[in-house]
């Protein structure tokens, strides 16, 4: 018995996202769900003519997670299935490898999307294309978004191995607190709002509720999210080929699935 | 015959361990060069390098007559690889499997190539089966048409027959005697079973602490160290201090 228990606490101890992960799901849930509470509690109203907002988000926060694990699910199945290996010895360019999972992440989200919006309007009566032609903009942000965050994840899978993975899982939802997804930015304290608006999420979601709430449209929020998507889209591009670079000098790339 | 390999002088080290220390060697065309050492000994590293998977921390290799370093893909375009460390994707059928590597290495005629692999490989029957339900004989042979989709002019073996029952192990070394004999390909074969080197290679490397420490073919050696087989020969180097750099 003693013996089991020390085979996962040997385990525990020998890997830093694996702390990082039992840490970190319980503090994300409790922020997530405690700044959803203070705002319910304090804004009770706010919601009160438009009962789609809610929904709305929900759909667009699901389209941004299907897209990011998406895309790491597909560098994840090469690992688990042991054909890593193969793959970065195919006579295929990094830019390449990417492309192919930044499409294919696109239909697998996509596949997963269609059928929720189809059923949220004869369900509850509530149709996501009230937000017009800007909806197109918010999807194209949230899909840049969730590619960068797939991209980022699994350059740390290069770098740091499977034990990467659990990381692979938690960043939606580390994210989820500062994306002011289901509650306007000021509900945030002070420090919180400064990280907040260094991400593209806050302006696709402030804006998705400023389209159905106030019925007008805030060019500024679209601008904002694509800017800052931009910055964190290179900056995955450049750790990527940084991270395949420190894999190919540390064996990460033949131990990989082993 | 010409060169299809060059090593010159490659050194590896993770950080303060040097795993390769400075090896050369050369493999020419219709030639199997078997790297045989124990474990930990660097074999998988300088494959590993020789893969582009690794950046050595100095020295050369040279694929074909051109540099590994600048021209990975052009390289990669003409080798290829097996280990039973790796895997094809378990859920996707054999044809499946074969036909996305066939697009990955740009062949233009897959079916063809599928087909006539299929036929020197014993997997005609096997096409459409799921590439996770095969048998170990089954999936080592698949494995092997993946390797040979390419065509490829330089074929990296890492314990190839490791795991398979004689008759699946013998017709695997039997194909790589005709495949070799027929192409004109150079490989390079990792193995720990001696008989398969004895029987496969004209030139072995014997590897040690990232070190070559002899180097000949299998009757030479065994006469050299006054051994009945590789396998004696092998021990004895193995548990000796380093010999020949």
């Amino acid at each position: 018995m003693y013996g089991l228990f020390l085979r996962h606490f040997y385990l525990i101890t020998r890997s830093f996202p694996r702390v990082l992960d039992l840490v970190y799901w319980p503090t994300i849930q409790i922020t997530l769900w405690g700044f959803i509470s203070n705002f319910f509690a304090t804004h009770t109203t706010y919601y009160n003519n438009a009962v789609g907002v809610i929904l709305t988000c929900a759909i667009l926060y699901d389209f941004l997670f299907r897209t990011s694990i998406g895309f790491n699910m597909l560098f994840l199945e090469e690992i688990w299935s042991r054909n890593f290996t193969n793959l970065f010895i195919a006579p295929m360019k990094i830019g390449e490898i990417l492309t192919s999972l930044v499409a294919t992440a696109l239909i697998r989200a996509l596949i997963g999307l269609i059928p929720a919006v189809l059923l949220t309007s004869p369900l509850f009566g509530i149709s996501i294309l009230d937000l017009g032609i800007f909806l197109f903009f918010l999807f194209l942000s949230l899909y840049l978004f969730g590619i960068t965050l797939g991209i980022l994840v699994s350059a740390g899978l290069l770098r740091y191995g499977p034990s990467f993975e659990n990381i692979a899982w938690s960043t939606m939802f580390l994210l989820a607190p500062f994306g002011c997804i289901y509650y306007p930015i000021e509900i945030l304290p002070e420090v919180f709002q400064k990280i907040a608006y260094l991400l593209p999420l806050v302006y696709i979601f402030e804006e998705a509720r400023n389209i159905l709430i106030n019925q007008t449209v805030d060019i500024q929020n679209i601008y904002y999210a694509f800017l800052w998507n931009g910055v964190y889209f290179v900056l995955s591009i450049v750790l990527f080929y940084y991270s395949f670079n420190v894999a190919k000098n540390k064996g990460t790339l033949i131990n990989m699935g082993e | 015959m010409k060169n299809l390999v060059e090593v010159k002088n490659i050194k590896k080290n993770y950080g303060k361990n040097e795993a390769v220390k400075g090896i050369s060697f050369k493999i020419k065309e219709d030639e199997i060069l078997g790297l045989l050492g124990p474990n930990g000994s660097g074999k998988t590293t300088t494959i590993g390098m020789l893969l582009g998977l690794l950046k050595p921390t100095s020295g050369e290799i040279l694929i074909n007559g051109q540099k590994l370093e600048g021209n990975r893909i052009e390289i990669l375009e003409q080798i290829n690889f097996i280990s039973p460390y790796i895997e094809l994707p378990k859920k996707l059928t054999v044809k499946q499997n074969l036909t996305v590597y066939g697009k990955l290495y740009k062949i233009n005629n897959i079916n063809e190539r599928i087909e006539f692999l299929s036929k020197k490989l014993r997997l005609e029957g096997l096409l459409n089966s799921i590439t996770g339900e095969l048998s170990s004989g089954q999936k080592n042979r698949v494995s092997l048409a993946k390797a040979l989709i390419n065509e490829p002019k330089v074929l990296l073996l890492d314990e190839p027959t490791a795991s398979l029952d004689p008759e699946v192990g013998d017709f695997v070394r039997s194909f790589l005697e005709d495949y070799k004999k027929e192409k004109k390909i150079s490989i390079l074969l990792a193995s720990h079973n001696m008989n398969e080197v004895t029987r496969l290679c004209k030139s072995i490397l014997m590897m040690k602490d990232g070190i070559i420490i002899d180097k000949g073919n299998p009757d030479e050696l065994i006469n050299k160290h006054g051994r009945k087989n590789l396998e004696e020969v092998f021990l004895k180097l193995s548990r000796s201090k380093n010999e020949l750099n």
